[in-house]
This record gives structure tokens, C-alpha cells and sequence, in this order.
């Protein structure tokens, strides 16, 4: 096949995505023309998806190291300590552009990526996370990729045996073209069972295992480094197709085989499979690697060498054992029904030498692969538009009444119950699961120790839009903060970070302020970044997304009994507002839902109260003094109370009184800001409460009390809400479906 | 007394339903593999949830014609017990152990959710630990749960007590709302004539620890050991 091979020119490489530069500096490298398959691994390779090119110059500001950090980014996913010889490793990615062409499969691929990079670690995945945008459900595209996706990420994981443990559903007209799906593993290893995609020991052999070899995804990681025109739908040949049975014998036995000690380093193939494998894994271990592409198994014939390197077919993963077991590896794969073949070995000269028919296809440097994709520092520039958007004052609208405006608050697709989503997603699996989706953050406990984690993601776009810096910081604080009213102390975290072209200075300059935020929250609130991905390219005919760095994080609760959930709990209760009373309605869910627009100033974040906050709540609850904590988010505390009222078990009205204010009534209300928290507690608990949150100098006061069937807001003497919680929560309850038709 | 968990390739539960057996109930339980038909080391075979080669023709048909599975109707007359739950239920219903067939939810969607359960017969090796008509509260987690069977084999069920568990209000009331799935009659489990196999959607092993999902469905482990008689037999109905 290799005779028929097309002529390697700059044309063919620029029509890989390659730019002119990119293929002068590879023709440099190799001292020669490349290969038809060499062209391929490199615009695979060098691709922005795989090789970070236009972002890892602005990445290296991120904060990653601390103690209890065993693995930061540059693995299949981060690690971080558990104490007790248990660690934790999780990862966010997306799965965008596969997605919007084909929203089932490409969901579902998603996950199964991500739980790849799971295991390949060593780790069980014990939960999986998704943080989806879409255009209004209304609209019947978005509607179709909706159900699409959550009906792939529900086959995918459900079949696998992981519990989905929560996750967020974002909905903004800019994500008609481009929805995200992100989704985040978690898996749990012992420290010292870790495994890491290496390629070491000269003379090792090195193992295909899993699924068979397609023609599916070929140039998979090229698509996600492209924009989209309307021919989109004519790259579905490029979405790749799931197997979730495969995976999870995959899982079993990889796990069985790094057990008996005869594996020495594996890794995924996922983005540019093998091609990707065969270059990361010897790069990151001063090796190289000699591959005899005849020996791939494979489901389709006459697949010529470029096919085979670069097919994205899923559920496969390459591993290095140690020479002498092959045995060992083999019977654990058969036992599982999988193909285990050698197909290669390590060598010692640093070279990926791939051969075919006898005939040598590539022979590159793993360097030159790996690590040598240029970095770019491309212009930035702050948009002409973030003026206008700054410049709009939100108070100039006419105020809608409140009660109109918390019942349509509570329908909106964004604050709405979310449990037409989640109900098809297996929550509870591995039974460990302590708090289920529909909190501010899941928990799951550590079996064996007293332990639990706690597990998030958040970003609001609309904010990021408005002041990425600002936007992105508040995303990693709302984050911790989620953590923080659960009980749990964050331990790192992971970022998807969804932009539009970087090639556009505009979009460059949301990256570049968003990841300088996300740097500035992560060092104030002591959080590493152990694992991320980017994801450029979110444009269709020009229009981008909302800039949206999704951060996911973890944190750790020592003992697990002591944690919170959101709702109140009891009748009688007394309720706190923690934190500060700044709020805006600029880029507040009120403002796009009732006015339909995204514009203002967002309220200040002060970082160092914001840590003091979740101290403050942490401590709280650590001593059991909290019956429920709430984060104030989209809504307001409004919302945030509504919420309080209808999301637990059983709904319960509460009593409310603020002090009276000259301000407008629907900004008290519905206006948002940083580090506020709604929290309840037995009146017995009143004084050691007050204790304790003296010792945080944060301000706090109380708000009113648990009682009734009704949400009612004093403002002084004025009535400024008085609602039957059973409105409320009908609202909250329908309004998702009532969107879905 | 002693538990066999049955791992099929594409299980899920196994190891849910070890955990419990071994840290709560602190009974001996091992794994058995799929290709094993060796049963005589135990008293009770458990056939838990998941996909069971990734249920891609029917759910529970490929496992459903396993060594293991082939070797139950024999287990069975000799007196050993056999429960399946979810997955485990479909294989025993597609094995013939049990009557009918479980298909497509009518929601046409996966449902993970709290269900309430009537107990319809609690003279059962299952239900002896339960009053009459009690009301129990598990999770179910499947896309294919809607139990079917034509109209005589529904009135056998009936007239001999088969009908273990129907889906329920809170309250106890049968009602359309309270159905997860569509099932015919609200059938949530059934057991064999002899009242020796049980199948059940939901997961009782995901509802046996306070902390996580409530204790309601440690009253069918607890029913299970309050069967076993001291000879190594079970009390019958």
C-alpha cells in the first residue's frame, strides 16, 4: 500500500492544517522531505489540540506545585494525596467539536476518553462529572443536541459502572454553532500502585491492547484545531464510535494486569491514537520506540500506515511491560477477551521508527513529535466591545416585580432543576455516594477510612465574558466555595478552557485575562492546577463562544460525616448570610433573563475575604454546627433562599428580614456577587456559631429563620417577597421540561 | 451462609453486592466467574446489575445462556437460592428461571431514581424479614426495566403469589406516577413457584448502610439469613 502513498508537498501539508513555517521547520528537522506517515504524525502531533501552541506560552503562569501534590499537568491526568497511602487523580476535557457533529457519539466518546485517562494511572474511577453548554433548549437544534448528548453520556458511563456525580448545564445563544461538552474522571489509587505513561527499559516490549484498529477519528485532533463552516455535518466520518462494554473490560483488565507487576507504563490512544502513544510515552522517558504497524489488530482491511497511526478508534491503549512476563500480560487480556499483541519494543536511539510490509514508514525523532511543536505568542488585544459592555449600567432598565422575577428566575433553563438531565445518569454505583447531584457539590466517601471528596465544576461564561480576569477568578473562587459549604477543604484543580480562535487577538485576550485570573484565585486560595485541557476553535462562521473556563475541582473532608448540603432542613432554624453585601446586576441571570441582556460591571471580588468565607463555612461545619450551606450563584440570594427552600427532600418556607436599604428592590434581590453563602443552624447552635464566625473577620448576619410554606423577603417594614414555596417549587421543578417541550 | 456473587463480563454491582455481604452482613462471599458452572459451595447466588456483555442484542440474553447460568436450574433443585437484581433480573427472566420478559422503559430513557416498593408477598426466603404490604424505598438505575408477560402467565403469577414487589406511592398506592418504568401491573420482582429465585430491579445492595441510600434494602439480606436453616436448607414457603 505504501507504493500508493500521495507525494508529500506544502499543499498537502497545509491542507493537514500544518502552516507553511510549521512544515519548512519540520523539512529542518528531519534534514529531508517527510514521509507521507511522518506528515501525518506531525500535523497530528503538532496540532493545537494535542500540542498547546497557541496557549502554553500564557499556561506556565499557573500555579501548580504543592505538598500534596504527587502528579501536576503533563500526564494522562493529575494526581493529588488523600493521606491514609490513597490518592486522588482527576482530569477535565472536552469533547466539543465531536459533539456538535454527532452529539451521541461524541458525548459518549467523551467520557470514555476522559475515564482513559483515568485508569491508565492505575485508578478505579469512582465518578464522573459533565459541564454542558447549549443554545436556549427552545430551539430545536439545540434541543436535539441536548438530548443527544445526555442520552451518549448516559449510555457511555451507565454501561461503564461509573456514578455520575454532578456537573453543570449552561445555556447562551453564542453556543448555537459550538455546545461544550466537558467531562471530568476521578479515580481513586493507592499511592504507591501509580502508573504513569512511560516508556521505559530498552528492549521492553510494547503492547496494543483493547479494541481494534478503524478508520474511524482519523485526523480527530486536526478537526478540534479548526474552526467550522457550514459543511460541519461532513466530517462525522471524523467523530469517532464508542464501545462502553469494551472499556470497561479494558478497565478490569488493565487493572488486573498492572497488579501482577509485569507493566512498567501505559498510556491512553486517544487524541491521534497511536501515533500519539508511540511519541509521548518514549519522549517522556529518553527513549525511543520501533512499532510494526502489520501487527496492529484491525477491524477493517487494506488500512494503510497513516490509518493506522493516526485512527482515533477508541477503547485501545498502548502499554510497556517488562521483557520476560509477556505471559503475565497476555493471559490477564485474554481472560478479558481483549487483543493484547506486542507490536514493538523500546529502543535506545530516541527514534519512532514505524515499519510496514518490511518497508520503514516513519522514522522520527519522539522529540521532534512530542516536544518540539513551535510556541506561539500571538497578538493579543483587548475587543472594542468590552467597552460598551462595561460602560452599560443595568440600573437605567425599568425593575421587574419581584415576584415575577424569582418565579421566571426559577424556570429559567440555567437556575431550573436539573434533574431531567441527571435522573438518567446512574448516580450511585460503587455505593459511596453520599450527596447526589442537585447540591452545590457531590461527595462521595473513601471507603476504609473516615474520609470523603467533594467534587465540582463551575464557570459562569456570562461573567468571563464581561471581565475574563475577573470572570475566570470567580469561577475557580465559586468553585472552592461549592466545595467549601460542603465540608471540604479543595485539594486542586482541573480546567477545560473553552475559547474561540486564538488566532483572533480578540479571543486571545479573553485566554490570556482568564488563565491571569485563574492563576490569581488559584495562588489567594492556596488550589494547584494539576491537569487541564484547551480547547481552541469554538467558531462557527466567525461567531465564538462565550469565553468559558470550566473549572473542576476536588477537595478532601476528613471526616465525612461532617458535611452540608443546600436545602434547609429543619423548621425552626435559624438562617446567616456569610459574606459581603456588594452585588451587581451587571451580567446577573435577572438581567438576561428578564431583560435579555449581558452587559455591566461585575461586583468586586476581594480574594482574601473569599478564603476567609470558606474557612469560615468549613470551620462551621467541621464543628456540626450548620444544618444546610448555599452558595449564592446565578440568582442572587433570592434565588439562592428559593433554592434553599424547594431543593431537599422536603420543601420549607422561610421568614426573612434584611436591613432596609435605598437601593433598588431586584438588586438586593437578585444581584449577584463573590463570597456570599446562605447557611441554617439549630437556634441552640446560635452562640457557638457567632464564636466562630468572629474568629474569620468576615461579615456575616443573621437573615431570619426556617418556618412555613411560604418564602417571605422583608426589606425594614417594606414586604419585598412573599411567595407560597409550592410556586416556587413547581417553577424550579417544571421549568427544564417545560424548555424541552 | 455463604454467597456467590456471579461476575459476568460488563458487571457492575459485583462489587456493590460483596461489600455488603462481607462488611455488613460480615457473610462469607466470593466471586464467581462467568465461565464457571461449579455451584455447589454455596447457599445463595446473587446475579447483580450492570451490562453484561454490554447487553448489545437483548439485556441479560448473551448471559443468560453463560456455564454459570446453565448450571443454576440445577443449583435451584438442590435447594440453593438464587437472587438477581436489575441486570440479574433480566438474565434470570432471559435464562427462563423466571417468567416474562424486561424491556424498553417507556420513558424510552435510562431512569436512576428512588422507587418505593410494595411488598406483595412477604413469605418469601426474600421478604420474611417484612411485614405484609410494607413499604420500602431502593433505588433503581436501568434503561430496560418494564416487566411484561402475557395475560396467563400474569394471572399464574397472581393466583400463586409470585408477585413479590409492585412499585408504589410512599403510601403504599399502586399508582401510574409511582411506575418508573411502565411495567405491566407495577411488577417491580418476582419469584419462581417455589419461591426460590428472586428477580428485582432495584438495587437493595445500593440501600443497605444508613448512611448511603437508606436500610430498606438490607431487609432482603436479612430475610435471606433468617431462611437458613441449621441442616444447610432453607425454609420454604
Amino acid at each position: 500500500m505504501t507504493g500508493a502513498e500521495p507525494k508529500v508537498t506544502k499543499e498537502l501539508a497545509l491542507s493537514h492544517g500544518l502552516t507553511a513555517e510549521e512544515y519548512d521547520r519540520i523539512i529542518r528537522r528531519l534534514g529531508r522531505e517527510p514521509r507521507f506517515t511522518e506528515l501525518g504524525l506531525f500535523s497530528a502531533l503538532w496540532s493545537e489540540h494535542c500540542a498547546y501552541k497557541h496557549s502554553r506560552v500564557f499556561l506556565r503562569g499557573l500555579p501548580t506545585q504543592a505538598p500534596h501534590v504527587l502528579q501536576g499537568p503533563g500526564e494522562n491526568a493529575g494526581i493529588v494525596d488523600l493521606g491514609d497511602g490513597l490518592a486522588l487523580t482527576f482530569k477535565i476535557e472536552s469533547h466539543n467539536h465531536p459533539s456538535f457533529i454527532e452529539p451521541f457519539q461524541g458525548a459518549a466518546t467523551g467520557v470514555g476518553g476522559i475515564l482513559r485517562d483515568i485508569f491508565t494511572m492505575g485508578a478505579r474511577p469512582i465518578a464522573v462529572l459533565d459541564s454542558l453548554r447549549f443554545a436556549d433548549p427552545r430551539d430545536a437544534k439545540a434541543r436535539r443536541l441536548l438530548e443527544g448528548v445526555v442520552s451518549g453520556i448516559s449510555w457511555y458511563g451507565n454501561c461503564f459502572g461509573v456514578p455520575n456525580l454532578g456537573g453543570e448545564v449552561g445555556f447562551a445563544p453564542e453556543y448555537a454553532g459550538n455546545p461544550l461538552v466537558n467531562a471530568m474522571a476521578v479515580g481513586l489509587v493507592p499511592r504507591d500502585r501509580i502508573f504513569r505513561a512511560r516508556a521505559e527499559g530498552v528492549g521492553n516490549p510494547v503492547f496494543y491492547v483493547g479494541a481494534k484498529t478503524g478508520r474511524d477519528g482519523i485526523h480527530g485532533a486536526t478537526m478540534a484545531s479548526a474552526t467550522f463552516d457550514e459543511g460541519a455535518e461532513e466530517r462525522r466520518p471524523t467523530v469517532q464510535v464508542g464501545d462502553p462494554f469494551t472499556e470497561k473490560l479494558l478497565l478490569e483488565a488493565c487493572l488486573e494486569a498492572m497488579a501482577t507487576g509485569a507493566v512498567l507504563g501505559i498510556q491512553d490512544m486517544g487524541a491521534a491514537g497511536l501515533a500519539c502513544a508511540c511519541s509521548e510515552m518514549p519522549a517522556r522517558a529518553g527513549t525511543g520506540m520501533e512499532v510494526d504497524l502489520d501487527r496492529v489488530p484491525q477491524r477493517e482491511q487494506h488500512m494503510t500506515p497513516y490509518e493506522i497511526m493516526l485512527s482515533e478508534s477508541q477503547e485501545r491503549m498502548l502499554l510497556v511491560g517488562t521483557r520476560g512476563r509477556e505471559e503475565e500480560i497476555r493471559s490477564v487480556f485474554a481472560k478479558w477477551d481483549l487483543d493484547a499483541v506486542e507490536i514493538g519494543r523500546v529502543t535506545a536511539d530516541g527514534i519512532l521508527r514505524a515499519r510496514m510490509h518490511g518497508d520503514v514508514v516513519a522514522e522520527v525523532p519522539v522529540k521532534a513529535l512530542a516536544d518540539e511543536a513551535p510556541v506561539y505568542e500571538k497578538p493579543v488585544a483587548r475587543p472594542d466591545w468590552q467597552d460598551a459592555l462595561e460602560a452599560f449600567d443595568p440600573l437605567t432598565l425599568p425593575p421587574v416585580p419581584s415576584e415575577r422575577a424569582l418565579l421566571a428566575l426559577l424556570a429559567t433553563p440555567a437556575i431550573a432543576s436539573k434533574l431531567w438531565v441527571y435522573r438518567q445518569y446512574d448516580t450511585q454505583v460503587g455505593i459511596n455516594s453520599l450527596v447526589l447531584p442537585g447540591s452545590d457539590a457531590g461527595v462521595l466517601r473513601i471507603k476504609g477510612t473516615p474520609k470523603g471528596v467533594a467534587l465540582t465544576t463551575d464557570c459562569n461564561a456570562r461573567q468571563v465574558y464581561l471581565d475574563p480576569r475577573q470572570g475566570a477568578a470567580m469561577a475557580v473562587a465559586e468553585a472552592a466555595r461549592n466545595l467549601a459549604v460542603s465540608g471540604a477543604r479543595p485539594l486542586g484543580l482541573t480546567d477545560c478552557l473553552n475559547f474561540g480562535s486564538p488566532e483572533r487577538p480578540e479571543i486571545l485576550w479573553q485566554f490570556k485575562e482568564a488563565v491571569a485570573g485563574i492563576a490569581e484565585a488559584c495562588r489567594a486560595l492556596d488550589v494547584p492546577v494539576v491537569g487541564g485541557n484547551v480547547s481552541f476553535y469554538n467558531e462557527t462562521l466567525g461567531q465564538a463562544i462565550l469565553p468559558t473556563p470550566v473549572i473542576g475541582m476536588a477537595g478532601l473532608l476528613e471526616n465525612v460525616e461532617a458535611r452540608a448540603t443546600q436545602w434547609f432542613q429543619q423548621e425552626g432554624d435559624r438562617i446567616a448570610l456569610i459574606g459581603p453585601d456588594a452585588v451587581s446586576l451587571g451580567g446577573s441571570e435577572y438581567l438576561w433573563a428578564l431583560h435579555h441582556r449581558a452587559a455591566g460591571r461585575l461586583a468586586p471580588l476581594d480574594l482574601g475575604l473569599e478564603r476567609r468565607v470558606q474557612e469560615a463555612c468549613r470551620a462551621a461545619i467541621e464543628a456540626r454546627l450548620l444544618r444546610s450551606a448555599h452558595d449564592c450563584a446565578e440568582g442572587g440570594l433570592a434565588v439562592a433562599l428559593a433554592e434553599a427552600c424547594v431543593s431537599g427532600p422536603a420543601a420549607l418556607g422561610a421568614a426573612v428580614e434584611l436591613p432596609a436599604a435605598d437601593e433598588r428592590e431586584d438588586l438586593g434581590l437578585f444581584g449577584e456577587g463573590p463570597s456570599r453563602v446562605v447557611v441554617s443552624l439549630p437556634a441552640a447552635a446560635s452562640r457557638a456559631f457567632e464564636a466562630l464566625v468572629g474568629e474569620f473577620a468576615v461579615p456575616w448576619r443573621w437573615i431570619g429563620r426556617v418556618e412555613g410554606q411560604r418564602l417571605a423577603v422583608r426589606r425594614g417594614e417594606r414586604v419585598a417577597l412573599d411567595v407560597a414555596v409550592d410556586r416556587l417549587d413547581h417553577e424550579w421543578r417544571s421549568g427544564l421540561a417545560r424548555h424541552l417541550g | 451462609m455463604r454467597f456467590g456473587v456471579v461476575v459476568f463480563p460488563g458487571t457492575w454491582s459485583d462489587c456493590d453486592f460483596h461489600y455488603v455481604i462481607s462488611e455488613v452482613l460480615r457473610q462469607p462471599v466470593s466471586y464467581i466467574w462467568h465461565r464457571e458452572s461449579n455451584l455447589s459451595s454455596y447457599d445463595c447466588v446473587v446475579l447483580p446489575g450492570g451490562f453484561s456483555y454490554g447487553d448489545y442484542l437483548r439485556a441479560g440474553a448473551v448471559a443468560g445462556r453463560s456455564p454459570v447460568v446453565e448450571a443454576l436450574p440445577e443449583f435451584v433443585a438442590r435447594g440453593g437460592l438464587v437472587l438477581g437484581s436489575c441486570n440479574g433480573f433480566q438474565i434470570l427472566c432471559e435464562a427462563r428461571l423466571l417468567p416474562g420478559a424486561l424491556s424498553r422503559n417507556e420513558s424510552l430513557q435510562y431512569r436512576c431514581q428512588y422507587v418505593h416498593l410494595r411488598t406483595e408477598n412477604a413469605d418469601t426466603p426474600f421478604t420474611r424479614a417484612m411485614r405484609p404490604a410494607q413499604v420500602l424505598k431502593m433505588p433503581i438505575s436501568h434503561g430496560e426495566g418494564k416487566y411484561y408477560c402475557d395475560g396467563a402467565t400474569l394471572r399464574s403469577l397472581r393466583e400463586k403469589g409470585q408477585i413479590v414487589f409492585r412499585y408504589c406511592e410512599e403510601d403504599g398506592r399502586l399508582t401510574k406516577d409511582a411506575n418508573p418504568n411502565g411495567s405491566l401491573e407495577n411488577i417491580a420482582g418476582i419469584v419462581n413457584e417455589e419461591g426460590t429465585v428472586l428477580g428485582l430491579m432495584p438495587h437493595p445492595e445500593r440501600a443497605a448502610e444508613k448512611a448511603v441510600g437508606g436500610m430498606d434494602g438490607l431487609l432482603i439480606f436479612n430475610s435471606l439469613l433468617g431462611s437458613l436453616v441449621e441442616d444447610g436448607t432453607f425454609l420454604k414457603r
